[in-house]
């Protein structure tokens, strides 16, 4: 928000420093100081990502079962990857699911809360409250909550429902509405959103929308030509945290399909009660843990696991070329 | 009049989605003091206030450990984190350096990375040091630094001018006694943003104690008994709706008291473009 405090500008440290050139004591020690500060960091990068990644990569060629060691077997994983795996393409299209309606809509309704708040005048504070408490319960408890709520045949949703006159669905325990169960649930912890775009909301300044009044714009125009072009940025911050978000989809579904099936631990077994009803909960992670913790196929998961990578990676690669924050230089 | 009805639009929009949001809280809350009979009918008002739920999911689960290791993952993963991810935040804001740009760039894709890329290769390595079924595997790598705080650390200190690192430095100090004298008090309301975002998203954690301690009962930290709990005790909605409203609780405490700190610390310079 600040643009101009941003840079260190006339730091005598803010220069970079020509290799091999300004060897004096002072410097060298400099550079160890900044060693010294960075190196936990450093070092747990390496430890916790550079290490594993390359490790992945590796175990995706082998076939590994935590006992004995790694067995060199190439391709293989990624063959029956691609053309043998049962439910791999049910995860992958369940997770996608989650990335094209929970993303979008989950921003829209955020947006809209927020567009609404920026103009209550009055208790701004308690409605700020209201909307962000469902953010602050953890997940788990939220989901366990919403399955009981959206139980069909005592939870208080179908209830309400009944007193219109409405045979409500049977949600979590319905394959068909398990998901949008979940775009449900997606949008009452919509807080978390909520609050920073109430922030770029009110960032906006005045001057623009008097301006834009004075021009004739009409509500809408000023939506169009003020709002939308100021708030660009945090958008695209929502939206490249929410579809990361959205491919690790894990715990939400897991806890769903578990709590509903009266089946508690995603561990039990070999993973047969994950994604209940009928596979529609199972994502792409979920089948990823299955794989990897409950039949130890170790080296099959991290094929699994590059594939995320890629997917990932390109996704991330599209999006933070946009996003300033994302980039060294960006910082203001 | 437009205008009025426009208003009293907006303000019945609001109302509306108020009660909607506040529902599941109550209906949770309500549920939490109902005899395990009657959440099996159709019936939303408790007859009568079964309080006794709140003392018997102390009895009917090891609550109590579990809470105990909720704290001890969080407040240590929180301690960690801040020791050694502060001091790199601090760099990366602030001393341009050669690879500083390298260091940032991994920083950033090793925060939005899917956890679950790397997952399988740190397992293995806790389990050789036979350190699976213990919450050591996900409280000791904040020792090492954790890339989400770095980040919102960085966007933190960038806030602060470097006059006040130079004044320091023209009066002597190293990097180390700029950090600790100037930088660290000038950035304490990021500083505890930060570690509150690391506390909530211990607390919360579910995929981790999954991974560690799935078979380890006395391990497991509140949130995930929580989610176990439904499994083991069949279909008390009553008391799996107090354990709910109990692990809610101490999140909303934390949050309210440090409200302000959490609103004056978060300066997410960059996603102002």
């Amino acid at each position: 928000m600040s643009r101009t405090l941003a840079q260190p500008a006339s730091s005598t440290v803010g220069r970079p420093v020509p290799a091999g050139r300004r060897t004096s004591a002072a410097h060298r020690r400099r550079t160890l100081t900044v060693f010294a500060l960075l190196s936990p960091a450093l070092l747990g990068l390496a430890i916790f990502f550079v290490y594993p990644l390359i490790a992945s990569v590796y175990y995706s060629f082998t076939r590994y079962d935590l006992v004995s060691p790694p067995d060199w077997i190439g391709l293989r994983n990624y063959e029956y990857l691609f053309t043998q795996d049962p439910k791999v393409w049910i995860a992958t299209l369940n997770t996608l699911w989650f990335v094209v309606f929970l993303v979008p809509i989950k921003i829209f309704f955020a947006l809209g809360i927020a567009g609404l708040l920026v103009r209550a005048k009055r208790a701004s504070g308690v409605w700020r409250t209201v909307f962000y408490l469902p953010a602050l319960v953890p997940p788990v408890a939220s989901v366990v909550a919403f399955v009981f709520l959206f139980n069909p045949a005592t939870g208080p949703v179908n209830q309400i429902l009944g007193v219109f006159g409405i045979q409500g669905p049977l949600w979590f325990n319905d394959p068909a509405w398990s998901k949008p169960s979940l775009v449900l649930l997606g949008i009452w912890v919509m807080g978390d959103i909520m609050i920073i775009f109430l922030a770029a909301l009110l960032d906006v300044p005045r001057e623009q929308y008097e301006a834009a009044s004075l021009d004739g714009a009409n509500g809408l125009q000023q939506l169009r030509y003020v709002t939308f072009p100021s708030i660009t940025p945090v958008l695209m911050f929502a939206v490249i945290t929410g579809v990361i978000a959205a491919l690790q989809y894990f715990t939400e579904a897991a806890v769903a399909s578990g709590v509903a099936n009266g089946k508690a631990v995603v561990g039990e077994g070999t993973g047969a009660n994950l994604g209940y009803p009928g596979n529609s909960l199972l994502t792409y992670t979920q089948w990823l843990y299955v794989r990897g913790f409950n039949t130890y196929q170790l080296g099959y998961a991290s094929a699994l696991a590059v594939l995320l990578f890629v997917v990932a990676s390109i996704f991330l690669i599209a999006l933070l070329r946009r996003f300033k924050a994302f980039t060294p230089e960006g910082t203001a | 009049m437009r205008r009025i009805l426009m208003w009293i639009a907006e303000n019945a929009l609001l109302v509306g989605l108020a009660l909607i949001f506040l529902a599941p809280i109550v209906f949770v809350f309500l549920t939490s003091v109902m005899s395990s009979s009657q959440t099996l009918t159709a019936s939303l008002w408790p007859q009568p206030f079964e309080w006794s739920n709140y003392v018997k999911v102390f009895t009917e689960a090891p609550l109590l450990l579990w809470f105990a290791n909720s704290a001890t993952y969080a407040i240590l993963a929180t301690v960690f984190m801040l020791v050694s991810s502060v001091p790199a935040a601090y760099v990366l804001a602030k001393i341009r350096f050669r690879y500083s740009n390298v260091v940032f760039t991994a920083i950033i894709i090793a925060m939005l990375l899917p956890p679950q890329v790397t997952a399988i290769p740190i397992y293995v390595m806790w389990s050789n040091l036979g350190l699976t079924g213990t919450l050591w595997p996900l409280i000791l790598p904040n020792l090492l630094g954790d890339a989400f705080s770095i980040f919102l650390l960085r966007q933190f200190f960038l806030t602060i001018p470097s006059e006040y690192a130079d004044a320091a430095r023209i009066d002597g100090n190293g990097e180390f006694g700029v950090l600790r004298r100037v930088m660290v008090p000038m950035a304490k309301p990021g500083i505890a943003a930060t570690g509150i975002f690391m506390f909530f998203h211990s607390w919360n954690d579910y995929f981790g104690p999954l991974l560690y301690t799935s078979e380890n009962q006395s391990a497991w930290p509140v949130a995930y008994g929580l989610a176990s709990f439904r499994g083991i005790h069949g279909t008390d909605w009553g008391l799996t709706m107090a354990m709910t409203m109990l692990v809610t609780v101490p999140i909303v405490l934390i949050f309210f008291f440090a409200q302000r700190v959490f609103v004056e610390g978060i300066t997410l310079t960059g996603v102002k473009g």
